[in-house]
């Protein structure tokens, strides 16, 4: 199993899966499976379920390989891989933030000046003289409007003016690369038309880390056998007539993969959040949770009815000084001691790229006796040497940790989250928890693909392609990331993670970032305020398994066109180590990144 | 001499400050305003000087210092004391014994879970428990077309719909709805329950007002309470009491700035089985300037000549509600809920619905499915018929009924029961839902599984009845369904021939 495997050990597999390997890139990766030297577990042993071998690629038509490389890239070469380590015991050292220049600072500042003026002054003419065109802001016979201009003001301001960059529709499988629908608009974007035509972008943009997006291959296979067998639905809440046996073993294959006695499925991630705190924490209870945690986590917070403080973003001083304030004070007025007190953070914040410092919280839980919560939305699968999350990165044990949460859409390629805990403590949210007592469960199809993606993972279907997914995401996110600092950008986060997130502060480079790489045929997201502070507007990329080499030097170099085009290199070179200097010609980045990303420090 | 030496010390750097001062660009604007303010206007320069330097406090003041009014200060040692002290009660209780058996009851079904379903014990059942109501779970049509999806799409949309989530899929599901429902525009989230709970919030703010029925579901009551406004109930159908309400509010805020507000209610009550009094909310709605929101999660697909819900039921166009919300995962045997409202309802929660922008997007085969679901309801308005006819066979034999009545709408293939209030008092039940739980048990042993109506307590606010919740099917034959209300009926005697009677 590889979850025993020291690194020497994985080292080794990792020389025999590439002697495996064809050299060069023609085929696609599925041929790994092929293989004959690696014997097939019996499918018998393996529960409901029949399992393919995502089926053999030697008779497969060129048009069908072509299809298949469209979803996940053939490896360009098989040294691309990379295992994640982190020294065990170790806490986790804080990335360097670097500040941009004064000057960008300022004129991200004029900007949105300018933009708060002129949409005031815009407003404020326009419900007097334009009454048709602003009428949902206006009070009429009687009605308040259904939107406050002030509640909405960015919305219509600042997201409407750039909303070709959002929500892009897009047709087919979102794989190594996603098909848009080309739209165009004649009215700034408050229409959009199809033009009825399509591109094929490289895909930065999906939460596919481990590349398990296809049609084709064990998973989709295993979905289609459900839908045959199970149906689309269960159409029943869990506790009522909802559960089937294929529930209960993807639970069980979710327990033994996040090492916790049992898990919980929900049929939608966010749900998973909001239901689960209500059923943990009540009036009475504090939760502390990290200053950047998701939307759902601050939902369901807020429905648990708890007292909510927060702290610095991974800043572990000021939690223990809260931790010790709250502890000691108790509760407001009253001073009576908490009940419980329990600590959420996420395993990998998906706007910063950053990881949480688990080795600092298990230690201090010794000593303060909170709960401890992590939310692995992001970081399972696609964080740790085995991708079972950061308890497996920093070799801590899962016992340390009371609740693991997470969710299946991102690193499984299927939908809804899960929460692994004990035995006693699952057992007691099936009457308590709301998402299993009046939501619907997750469906059957999902169910199949989570299987096939977790067995896949293990090895014990198609031995070696889980493995490879896991490396080539790792060295992937670490070759982009080396890459982007060496072309002299700022990018947030620690370097193991396939988040990257890459500051453009000045609120039109965003569209401008998103349009150009568009016309360079590469699908990017782009996050300014509210989700960012206001000054940090960003470009996120979501690194996956399902590219290769050749792909991430294409989107260097488009990243290396755009940083001279908008003026985006400001890095002084602060994060980087070895004393290099950033702005580097790109051929050379890419001529040295293969070897430099494999350093353990970058 | 010591005081000599000071005063020369001050002068000197008095000086040196000054001469520093003057090169700053700009200080001798400051020293002339300052000096001829304070020739001109002494007072004038000392309030100045008040201003500034409360300005000066002000900002070096502690941003939370009002909040810190309780704070006690304590040492080190004291907070490590505290700290050592301190013994959280376990993030869960363990469950106790009852409890316990109440998880281990819950039924496993192995395979699909049609009409007719094993169950993890080995024993066949026919199954009154699913919202499989229209049997569209084995329908062919329906499976090729997800698997076909599938083989297009994958499975998961593997990110939010603002982030390249949303596919084609999507967007014909989205129309495929609204046509349905002959409104302007919806919106798709990935999970029914949580599809209110984000739209109540995405509108209805802080200093807002909501009305609502008492006998609302979870989902609902949750939505209103993330949304933070003011919220005052109606009791359960009274439209007397709504409309008393009604009034009540617009007395109470008469004079205060208009802000928005809204009546919120179910179609068919999950919790009860019956049916909101459309006609007349609307009409309420009217004269006191109200927006309905309707939740339909178990009405679209069930009630009406062509499953369209609710207002179809009453001849209403559905236009007259402003957002219905409805659910693709009960009878359209797919997943997630929708929003159907205009326009502007609908594009205002692509932006504020947190369910829809903070989460990943419904995935395309269970748009697809919704899409093929609705195509059939619409191509074969008969299955309604037969629902309805199952449902009426059903309540025959149920009516009859000794111990327990319905409170459910005669129409509705989601039935309650409920024990009478006469047979609280004569027989000796302690635990009502024990009771229930029994009758459970012994319909599933002959051979048809039901449920009780299962909610959890603490999370409600309002208590809710303990019931019996059947769901009609037509995957069972009038004769099948005939049948299993037979068995319901025959368990309930049974069970209750074992609870003593009450001496008075």
């Amino acid at each position: 199993m590889p979850s025993n495997q020291t690194k020497l050990a994985s080292l080794f597999a990792q020389a025999q899966a590439q002697i495996q390997l064809p050299s060069s890139g023609s085929a696609p990766m599925n041929s790994t499976s092929s293989s004959p030297v690696v014997a097939e577990p019996p499918t018998s042993s393996l529960g409901i379920i029949n399992y393919t071998s995502g089926a053999a690629t030697n008779n497969l038509s060129p048009e069908e390989i072509k299809k298949r490389s469209m979803q996940f890239a053939p490896i360009s070469h098989p040294s691309h891989r990379y295992i994640p380590h982190h020294p065990k015991g170790q806490p986790l050292s804080d990335p360097v933030e670097e500040e941009p220049p004064l000057f960008f600072l300022l004129t991200t500042y004029i900007s949105y000046l300018i933009l708060i003026i002129f949409g005031h002054v815009r407003d404020f003419f326009g419900k007097r003289f334009k009454k048709e065109k602003y009428s949902h802001l206006i009070q009429q016979n009687g009605y308040a409007p259904l939107n406050s201009d002030f509640d909405s003001f960015y919305v219509r301001r600042l997201k409407a003016r750039l909303d070709d960059c959002f929500s892009r529709p897009t047709i087919g499988v979102p794989g190594r690369y996603v098909t848009l629908l080309d739209r165009v608009t004649k009215d700034h974007c408050q229409t959009f038309s199809f033009t009825g035509t399509t591109t094929d972008c490289l895909n930065l943009s999906s939460y596919n880390y481990l590349g398990f997006a296809q049609s084709e291959g064990q998973c989709a296979d295993a979905a289609e056998e459900v839908i045959r067998r199970y149906g689309t639905s269960s159409c029943s809440p869990r506790s009522v007539a909802g559960t089937s046996d294929l529930h209960i073993e993807t639970e069980d294959l979710i327990a033994r993969f996040v090492g916790k006695e049992a898990a919980m499925v929900f049929s939608m991630g966010y749900a998973t959040n909001a239901a689960a705190f209500p059923s943990l924490v009540s009036k009475g209870c504090l939760i502390i949770s990290d200053e950047l945690n998701h939307a759902s986590i601050r939902f369901g917070a807020r429905l648990s009815g708890a007292v909510i403080k927060t702290f610095k973003h991974n800043d572990m001083a000021d939690f223990e000084h809260l931790l010790r304030e709250e502890i000691s004070q108790g509760q407001p007025r009253t001073h009576r001691p908490w009940k419980k007190i329990l600590v959420v953070v996420e395993g990998l914040y998906s706007m910063e790229g950053t990881m949480c410092n688990l080795p600092v919280l298990v230690a201090l839980k010794k000593k303060y006796k909170y709960y401890l919560f992590v939310d692995e939305a992001h970081s399972v699968g696609a964080i740790g040497p085995n991708g079972r999350g950061v308890c497996d990165y920093f070799g801590i044990d899962p016992g340390e940790v009371d609740i693991l949460m997470g969710t299946l859409t991102k690193s499984f390629g299927a939908t809804g989250g899960y929460i692994a805990a004990d035995k006693a403590i699952i057992d007691a949210l099936k009457l308590a928890n709301i998402g299993y007592v009046y939501a619907e469960p997750m469906s059957p199809p999902v169910l199949g693909q989570i299987e096939a993606a977790l067995r896949t993972i293990i090895g014990e279907i198609v031995p070696g392609e889980g493995e490879e997914r896991l490396q080539r995401l790792a060295f992937n996110s670490r070759y982009l990331r080396l890459g982007l600092k060496r072309l002299g950008f700022i990018t947030y986060g620690h370097d193991d993670s396939p988040i990257i997130p890459l500051m453009l502060y000045a609120p039109a480079k965003m569209p401008a970032f998103s349009r150009e790489m568009l016309k360079r045929k590469i699908a990017v997201v782009v996050v300014g305020y509210p989700a960012t502070p206001l000054v940090a507007s960003r470009v996120r990329f979501c690194v996956s398994a399902s590219l290769n080499k050749d792909d991430l030097d294409t989107i260097l170099r488009a990243c290396d066109e755009m940083g001279d085009m908008l003026m985006l290199k400001f890095s002084s070179g602060t994060g980087m180590e070895h004393g290099e200097k950033p702005r580097w010609k790109v051929e050379d980045v890419i001529r040295k990144g293969v070897m430099d990303a494999k350093r353990d420090v970058l | 001499m010591a005081f000599h030496d000071t005063l020369v010390y001050i002068n000197s750097t008095v000086e040196s400050i000054s001469a520093q001062f003057i090169r700053i660009p700009g200080s001798a604007i400051v020293l002339r305003y300052v000096r001829s303010s304070y020739q001109n206007d002494p007072m004038r320069s000392f309030l100045e000087l008040c201003l500034f330097l409360f300005a000066v406090r002000y900002f070096l003041a502690s941003k939370y210092s009002f909040a810190k009014k309780d704070f006690i200060k304590l040492s080190t040692k004291e907070v490590d004391d505290l700290v050592h002290e301190w013994t959280p009660e376990p993030l869960v209780a363990p469950l106790d014994e009852a409890d316990q058996a109440e998880v281990d009851k819950i039924p496993v079904i192995v395979g699909i879970s049609g009409p007719k379903v094993k169950l993890s014990t080995g024993k066949s059942v026919m199954n009154l428990a699913s919202f499989n109501m229209l049997n569209l779970l084995g329908n062919d049509q329906i499976r090729e077309r997800a698997i076909k999806t599938v083989r297009g799409y994958g499975v998961g949309a593997c990110g939010p719909s603002g982030f390249y989530g949303t596919q084609d899929v999507h967007i014909q599901t989205e129309k495929d709805i609204s046509n349905f429902l002959r409104v302007p525009a919806s919106i798709i989230y990935a999970q029914a329950l949580n599809t209110i709970t984000s739209t109540i919030p995405a509108f209805a703010k802080r200093g807002d007002i909501i009305v609502a029925d008492s006998a609302i579901g979870l989902a609902i009551q949750k939505g209103i309470l993330i949304s933070r406004s003011t919220i005052r109930w109606f009791q359960h159908n009274d439209m007397d009491d709504l409309e008393r309400v009604l009034q009540q509010v617009h007395n109470d805020f008469k004079g205060q700035p208009l802000t928005r507000r809204f009546i919120v209610t179910e179609g068919l009550f999950e919790n009860c089985g019956d049916i909101a009094d459309l006609p007349k909310i609307i009409e309420l709605k009217y004269k006191y300037k109200y927006r309905l929101i309707l939740d339909e999660s178990c009405s679209i697909g069930v009630l009406g000549k062509t499953g369209r819900g609710l207002t179809e039921y009453y001849n209403i166009p559905a236009t007259e509600v402003d957002m219905i919300v409805g659910s693709l995962a009960t009878t359209m045997c797919a997943g997630g809920g929708f929003c159907a409202g205009s326009e502007y309802v609908v594009s205002h929660q692509r932006i504020s619905g947190n369910g829809y922008v903070f989460s990943a997007a419904l995935p395309g085969y269970l748009a697809a499915t919704a899409s093929e679901s609705i195509s059939i309801m619409q191509s074969s308005p008969e299955i309604f018929a037969q629902l309805l006819a199952n449902t009426r066979a059903f309540r025959a034999i149920i009516d009859k009924m000794n111990y327990m009545y319905s409170p459910s709408d005669p129409d509705s293939p989601l039935i309650h029961l409920q024990l009478n209030p006469e047979v609280l008092e004569s027989r000796k039940i302690d635990d009502e839902d024990k009771f229930l739980q029994d009758v459970v048990d012994e319909c599933i042993a002959n051979g048809v599984l039901i449920s009780r109506n299962k909610v959890v307590p603490s999370q409600e606010v309002f208590p809710v009845e303990s019931t019996l919740k059947i769901m009609i099917t037509t995957g069972l034959t009038k004769r099948e369904t005939e049948k299993a209300a037979a068995v319901v009926k025959a368990a309930v005697s049974k069970v209750m021939s074992k609870v003593p009677k009450v001496k008075h």
